[in-house]
């Protein structure tokens, strides 16, 4: 399923419609308002308690009334390197995964080879490994190759939830380029290689755009290589941060919600920025 | 002759382009995921342990590693709790999933905007709702007793997370919320391609509501059902952040799964060895799973 099919179901002809859909239902939207409330009141808590004055734990307000930002400055304080940490990687996990992933998309889309299939269930395949076994492993192979506690590494690392699902997902964009566009730059004699970058890269921009956002979300999230792959104060994520939190006796609510919304934040810009190509990204990592 | 060697030339050197495309990605996905896969079976018949980093030997020791993940008295609860774990948030997720899914395939004002707002849950790091739910769910500052308390479901606070006996529950209940997302989003999408005039012929025939569903809805949407449900296992096999965050596999190892053995095995007590014949055990029981998904997704794909 894709955007595609989201489409051209909303856009079904009004007589196929039944005759009911015409009139508004307010009914249906204030359950579906309900319905989303109870569902989201978790975040709305994470944001509730992050305003609470610390030590206020125990008879935590159901509004924030009094807003304290005293749980942001400590989160700042205390979390903005690893903030930053997390940025870098993301980032840096965002480069990686579209620069191997997005021409090893193009080729599983418009040319045709025998193995392709074989190629797309090893992909699929990988993205049922769990990460702990790729930790088992990278533990080991970092330990001798001094990629423990590093950027480099984490980045790699991460680039293993994002590369397949960029694949996947790039590549069901790809499947409709028409062939003849690149074919006419080729008999002009442009290389494969520069058809790649000047034609198919610009038209594929809103899928490199959304798989990107996806990559950097996969990266900011990952909490078990940050937990296993490192072990100092050097390189740590602020996934590890909070976990840090949690692991200590949980005195200060206030500081961990604060760093909870400022790690949720990505999320957020995600939802708003790529909400139409969310649908499609939730099952194109999924069915080939 | 001339003209057809440089054009079979030519076309060698297409091919060769054409692979190089793919070879970036094939290289990391065979460094990144063959070989863990091989390596981990190879850890998993040494005596691989903290020793190993120093001195660089891991004498091989069969299935010793087998025989103590086997043996250990924490396997048999590891395995049912992987069990209840697994059953307990695929039924709720499901469920929910596609009676909001359902709820949702109607058209009504702002009805695309609030399906899209339920994906929140999905796309937070797993690690920041552990944290949520650990403050919501605290014994005694936590929002749910207090909330249970002032309706009178409860007298006494309930220790969701401290008491061996409604942890595992409690780790099901937070697994099920931030799964409902994906389930509500596939689920959706395969009661969108049920075509409306299915429903018309059945209205006509008398099939609404539960009927229609029965009759119309669920045997269209029985594929793309399968599919989800089997990847929901997949997924919910190898959850790791969401229990660690919230119990860190206690109290009293009632919340130990394979997963959490395979960590705790490799990263706490550092017998990687051991923790690797757990994850070669978790990958042998996904890949029955993943068999079954792709055989359906393949008939999925080729009707």
């Amino acid at each position: 399923m894709t955007t595609l099919d989201i489409t051209t179901a909303r856009s079904v002809p009004a007589r196929l419609r039944p005759r009911k859909a015409n009139r508004p239902k307010l009914g249906h939207t204030a359950v579906g308002l309900l319905m989303l409330a109870v569902m989201l009141f978790p975040v709305y808590w994470m944001v509730n308690a992050s305003l609470q004055p610390s030590g206020n734990t125990l008879t935590a307000d159901f509004l924030p009334l009094n807003p304290s930002f005293e749980g942001y400055e400590k989160a700042i304080a205390q979390q903005g390197p690893n903030l930053l940490t997390s940025l870098v990687i993301s980032l840096g996990t965002v480069v990686f995964s579209l620069a191997v992933a997005a021409p090893a998309a193009y080729m599983l889309a418009q040319f045709r080879f025998r193995w392709i299939n074989a190629a797309l269930l090893a992909i699929l395949i990988s993205q049922m490994i769990p990460g702990i076994v790729i930790a088992n492993a990278l533990y080991a192979a970092y330990n001798d190759l001094g990629l423990l506690n590093s950027i480099p590494g984490l980045i790699l690392a991460d680039s293993t939830h994002a590369i397949p699902f960029v694949i996947l997902i790039m590549r069901a964009f790809m499947m409709r380029i028409p062939p003849s566009i690149v074919e006419a730059a080729r008999v002009d004699g442009a290389g494969l290689v520069r058809a790649f970058v000047s034609i198919v890269l610009p038209i594929s921009r809103n899928s490199l755009i959304t798989a990107g956002l996806f990559a950097f979300l996969f990266s900011w999230s990952d909490f078990l290589f940050a937990l296993t792959l490192t072990t100092t104060e050097d390189v740590r994520p602020v996934t590890l941060g909070i976990y840090q939190y949690l692991g200590t006796q949980v005195s200060n609510w206030s500081a961990v919600m604060a760093t909870a919304v400022l790690s949720s934040l990505p999320a957020i810009v995600l939802l708003v920025l790529a909400q139409k190509y969310i649908a499609a990204g939730a099952t194109g990592g999924a069915v080939k | 002759m001339a003209e057809r060697d440089r054009r079979r030339r030519g076309f060698r050197r297409e091919h060769l382009v054409q692979a190089l495309f793919l070879a970036p990605a094939a290289l990391f996905l065979l460094l990144f995921f063959g070989y863990p896969v091989v390596k981990n079976v190879v850890m998993s018949l040494q005596e691989y342990t903290t020793r190993t980093f120093f001195t660089g030997e891991a004498p091989w020791v069969g299935l010793a590693n087998y025989a103590t993940a086997v043996g250990s008295s924490l396997f048999a609860p590891a395995m049912l709790n992987t069990a209840l774990f697994t059953l307990g948030s695929i039924a709720g997720q499901f469920v929910i999933g596609l009676a909001l899914a359902n709820f949702f395939k109607r058209r009504f004002p702002l009805s695309g905007f609030l399906r899209s707002m339920l994906l929140l849950p999905w796309l937070l790091p797993l690690i920041v709702s552990s944290a949520t739910w650990r403050s919501m769910l605290d014994q005694d500052s936590g929002i749910l007793n207090a909330f249970l308390r002032n309706l009178g479901v409860i007298q006494e606070p309930v220790p969701w997370l401290t008491s061996p006996s409604v942890a595992l529950l409690a780790v099901v209940l937070v697994n099920i919320w931030v799964g409902i997302p994906f389930n509500v989003t596939l689920l959706y999408g395969g009661l969108q391609e049920i075509p409306e005039e299915l429903y018309e012929a059945g209205a006509v025939d008398g099939a609404t509501g539960w009927k229609a569903f029965w009759h119309i809805t669920w045997p269209n949407l029985r594929p793309v059902a399968s599919v989800v449900l089997v990847l929901g296992v997949v997924y919910t096999l190898k959850v790791l952040d969401i229990i660690l965050g919230l119990t860190n596999g206690g109290p009293a190892n009632a919340t130990q799964t394979l997963a959490v053995r395979s960590y705790q095995e490799s990263f706490v007590n550092f017998q990687f060895g051991v923790g690797a014949a757990f994850s070669n055990i978790l990958i042998l029981i996904s890949l029955v799973f993943a068999v079954v998904y792709l055989r359906m997704n393949r008939r999925a794909v080729d009707e």
